[in-house]
């Protein structure tokens, strides 16, 4: 038998080594995605301080960063049994809608957009952001590098360090925002949502005007008949920080609602031998092995399954163009792997337009920033959905608050099954017997991969080795200041 | 073969280690396990010292000093006290027995005292066996 | 922009990484042309399309520049870092975990048996009757996979291979960044390798901008949300264990500006070869108290020492792991 290795597969967060096992006519046998990886957080923050874990986890992921810190803040307030007050909820969601902002505008313009507009099959040195920028213009690219600074300067003043955050205490946070700030804010939250919706026409003219790519997406190798999982408000609109867990069966039908001290009751990890990440799955229905279906145990956790899961999204721009993607989707849930790039600009639009909505409020610039502390009871649960999907972190402390155990379920954790299943799945469809095994074949395989990995910022300003270019400094009113050619 | 320990100690020059000669002039047995260095005040010893020595294959570290409140350099061996308890407590989080670590007070006239204290040191040295830190590095290549 | 010389080779490499230091090298901003200006990359997993067998193909010393960034955690960390340093001219450890170990490198505090069985077995939400691993070769029915091996101690780049310079933080920052790599792309003098670069000697106490008294005298360590941060005053002098008199300057004091104490990793000055070591000294200097009964019961008021003043640099300590009974 013959097999083919990528490794490792680029363009994402972490490692990843995907097999491809060909039978002897050249079909797809099978597909093993493999992660080589472990460091075990779960063990080493064990007998560290728990007010020290919020900035320890959050080492678990450079790219995401603020998710664990946001996550490991609300298991640190469970822990003390204490409930921050309004503003540092507000402060914390603020920081956290710039945070899923700087993300998937990364996500998408690095990642997902490269492939389409690039397109699949192009060079490897002209498949990333720069090969991106020579087809949609300097102007565009300046404006992602731009936007996606702001976001960052927004984190890092709420966060203190910019990439891992000190922000959250026990029961609050560590600084306030002053009314300058705030008012700063303001304007560039409008630039956010004036440029989450510039993306959704990219998207609109480029890939859905397509009708290759809205084949591909619709038809081709990509899809896959799974399970939703996401965090909703009250009213089930999409929310990242705060709510409950809600997974909706392949059919859009409720599987279950679970406030995340419960998450024990719906969701099991698998280990299996040849990878070091574990396999989660709905407790409920079990594991059945690597199979798509009503009655398999896996879900996804993803910008799609989150809009699968809600009613809605809680703004209203948002939320038209959630109704505009399931009507042109033919309605709910999609099952589409590809979509997921739309879902995530939909959530683009949600976090700029909620972050405006903190911004506005008056409440945010208040002084009262933490909760008194009582006693340490010394257990608690956090959740929140990180970019790639629901974040789950839970500590257990002795009466001195030193940590005796913890368990965490990572958003792309929740996703590993699913990975591996469309892998294999966009193998299949893809690498056919009497088809040479080209590179663009194989980034095509890698596409199946991206659509579920947002955590992606840094590819952003990504670079190729020989690529000619031209790159135009402009000011603000358009001229050119300096032009740096590479040839 | 009887586990035979290596314990280095460091004594100030003012008293402890006029001490420790007192007991070799005076010709008193003591355990042939203690190695000396000499330093000019038990202020002096960094935590440094002590760690590298167990790395160096230390299975026991002696710090001695004057008595409170007759150190040569007045404070430098409360300063030692402070550093002493602390480095204990890092000690036990690395899984190091914190009896291989002991301070004591010897003053120039105390060479008998000196003498006991280095046997019932290497006594009790003896009675947790070697120490591995200088094994963990070892694995490394 | 005129750019005569030959561009420099530039590879970026992570091994047991959270990724945070290569989104720091994305971070340039504006400086990216600068940077694209004057670098090829040739190596770069997280932003491009090359793979391993590229590397590979290269001649010995063909990239000027890799930057190393990650710990040394299994057997694929391990033979990459090896690879590049055939490869390279310049080897650089990039961020605390290459630096010293990092906060992967807490896991030398317990044992690869330990941490497998806490993840695999014991954590809450994990079904595994069978106490079934992941394992290096694993035969499955198209053929045989395999793992990189993991390791039982996490390693600092340098215990690995031969470092030239080391760039420390977690991240560093962008700026300093940006200093040593227009630093070597000029032509500028290099200190001498094995130099810590992008970093001050100085100590970070000496750039934060927290009112702090000459002396600074401690009767009582407490948790940070056990005071009232008043936003001004040191927080050594509040009681709150700060890194800061034992860790370089060079950060911009960035937790400090986020009203969070420092945890150290910058590293410590060249002076000291043990960063715990360090602050211990400091610590040591500021009790106030010369009574043994209430020394000890300041001491005991640091809730994790070890933890806490090796929080980023267990792997390159002078002990460099805990000590187990099978060892
Ligand atoms: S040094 Fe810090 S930012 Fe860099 S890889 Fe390690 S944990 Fe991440
Ligand atoms: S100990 Fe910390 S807070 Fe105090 S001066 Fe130094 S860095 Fe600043
Ligand atoms: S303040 Fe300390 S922990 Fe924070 S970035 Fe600076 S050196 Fe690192
Ligand atoms: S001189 Fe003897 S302890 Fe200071």
């Amino acid at each position: 038998m013959k097999r083919i290795t990528i490794d490792p597969i680029t363009r994402l967060e972490g490692h990843g080594k995907i097999e491809i096992f060909l039978k002897d006519d050249g079909d797809v046998e099978n597909v093993y995605f493999q992660v080589p990886e472990l460091r075990g957080f779960e063990k080493f923050c064990e007998g560290r301080p728990v007010e020290e874990l919020s900035q320890i986890v959050t080492k678990i992921c450079g790219v995401c960063p603020g998710c664990h810190h946001m996550a490991a803040g609300k298991a640190t307030d469970a822990v003390f049994g204490v409930e921050p007050p309004p503003t540092a909820k507000k402060l914390r969601e603020l920081f956290f809608m710039a945070h899923f902002i700087h993300s998937h505008i990364a996500h998408f313009y690095a990642l997902a957009a490269p492939d389409f507009v690039v397109g699949p099959t192009a060079p490897a040195a002209e498949r990333n952001v720069l090969g991106l920028i020579a087809k949609v213009g300097v102007e565009i690219g300046t404006e992602v590098l731009k936007q996606r600074r702001i976001a960052q300067e927004i984190q890092a003043l709420l966060g203190g360090h910019q990439t891992h955050v000190v922000m959250n205490m026990p029961g609050g946070v560590r600084k306030g925002l002053t009314e300058d700030e705030r008012k700063d804010i303001v304007e560039k939250a409008k630039g956010f949502v004036e440029f989450s919706q510039f993306s959704l026409k990219i998207f609109n003219d480029v890939v859905l005007g397509n009708k290759e790519y809205v084949d591909i997406i619709l038809n081709g190798p990509y899809s896959l008949n799974l399970h939703s999982m996401g965090l909703v408000d009250e009213n089930n609109k999409v929310n990242f920080y705060d709510g409950k867990v809600r997974v909706v069966d392949t059919e859009g039908n409720e599987h279950c609602k679970y406030a995340p001290e419960d998450y024990r009751e719906f969701v099991e990890e698998r280990v299996e031998p040849w990878s070091y990440l574990k396999f989660p799955y709905l407790k409920k229905i079990g594991w059945k092995g690597f199979v798509e279906g009503q009655d398999s145990g896996v879900y996804h956790a993803t910008p799609l399954s989150r809009l699968n899961v809600a009613d809605g999204m809680a703004t209203p721009l948002a939320q038209a163009e959630y109704e505009k993607m399931y009507e042109t989707l033919g309605g709910k849930p999609v099952h589409a792997t590809l979509a997921m790039h739309w879902a995530r600009l939909i959530e683009l639009l949600y976090s700029s337009e909620r972050c405006l909505e903190l911004a506005q409020d008056p409440e945010i610039t208040g002084t009262d920033l933490r909760a008194k502390l009582g006693n340490i009871p010394g257990e608690g649960i956090g959740i929140v959905e990180a970019q790639r999907g629901t974040l789950t972190h839970h500590y257990w402390t002795n009466e001195k608050g030193i940590v005796t155990k913890v368990n965490i379920i990572v958003g792309t954790t929740n996703n590993n099954a699913a990975i591996c299943m469309s892998l294999k799945k966009a193998a299949q469809g893809l690498i056919k017997k009497g088809v040479e095994v080209s590179d663009g074949i194989l980034n095509m395989v890698e596409m199946a991969f991206r659509a579920y990995d947002p955590c992606f910022s840094c590819a952003t300003h990504s670079l190729p080795g020989q690529m000619p270019l031209v790159v135009n400094f402009r000011d603000k009113d358009a001229n050119i200041i300096r032009t740096v050619t590479r040839n | 073969m009887e586990f035979e320990p290596t314990i280095v100690s460091f004594l100030c020059n003012w008293c402890s280690y006029t001490g420790a000669d007192l007991a070799g002039t005076s010709r008193m047995k003591y355990a042939h396990n203690v190695r000396v260095i000499r330093v000019m005040c038990s202020g002096r010893v960094e935590p440094t010292f002590v760690f590298k020595a167990f790395r160096e294959g230390a299975d026991g570290v002696l710090i001695c000093g004057c008595h409170p409140g007759d150190c040569h350099y007045h404070e430098g061996n409360y300063k030692c006290l402070r550093r002493y308890h602390l480095i204990k407590k890092y000690l036990d989080q690395m899984g190091i027995e914190q009896d291989r670590l002991r301070l004591a007070w010897i003053s120039a006239s105390e060479g008998k005292q000196f003498a006991e204290l280095a046997d019932e040191m290497t006594e009790t040295i003896k009675s947790l066996g070697p120490c591995k830190v200088k094994n963990v590095m070892e694995t490394l290549t | 922009m005129a750019n005569e010389k030959p561009k420099l080779k530039v590879a970026i490499y992570w091994g047991a990484a959270c990724g945070g230091c290569c989104v720091s090298v994305l971070d340039v901003h504006e400086k990216l042309f600068d940077v694209v200006a004057a670098a090829d990359l040739v190596f770069w997993p997280i932003a491009l399309d090359f793979k391993y067998k590229d590397v590979e193909a290269m001649p010995d010393k063909h990239i000027d520049v890799t930057l190393y960034n990650g710990a040394v955690r299994n057997s694929e960390n391990e033979h990459i870092a090896k690879l590049l340093r055939q490869k390279s001219k310049i080897m650089v450890a990039y961020g605390s975990c290459a630096h010293m170990g990092g906060i992967p490198g807490l896991a030398n505090f317990t044992t690869k048996e330990d941490l497998f069985k806490r993840v695999y077995e014991e954590t809450e939400s994990t079904v595994n009757p069978d106490k079934v691993r992941p394992v290096p070769k694993y035969k499955v029915p198209e053929g045989e996979l395999e793992l990189p091996e993991f390791y039982n101690d996490v390693r600092a780049l340098d215990q690995v291979v031969d470092v030239d310079y080391y760039l420390p933080g977690c991240p560093p920052q962008t700026e300093r960044f940006v200093e040593v790599f227009m630093a070597i792309v000029t032509g500028a003098e290099l200190p001498p390798p094995g130099s810590v670069v992008g970093a001050n000697e100085k100590t970070l106490c000496d750039e934060c901008e927290r009112k702090q008294t000459e002396n600074k005298l401690i009767k009582e360590f407490k948790r940070p949300w056990e005071i009232q941060d008043d936003g001004e005053t040191c927080f050594l002098e509040q009681g709150v264990i700060c890194m800061g008199p034992a860790t370089r300057g060079g950060c911009g004091a960035r937790c400090i500006e986020g009203n969070a104490p420092c945890r150290g990793c910058y590293g410590p000055p060249s002076t000291s070869p043990d960063p715990g070591a360090k602050m211990m000294s400091a610590i040591a200097t500021m009790i106030d108290s010369n009574e043994e009964d209430e020394i000890t019961t300041i001491v005991d008021q640091i809730a994790d020492p070890a933890g806490t003043f090796y929080r980023f640099s267990l792997p390159g300590s002078i002990f460099r792991r805990k000590l187990f009974e099978k060892e």
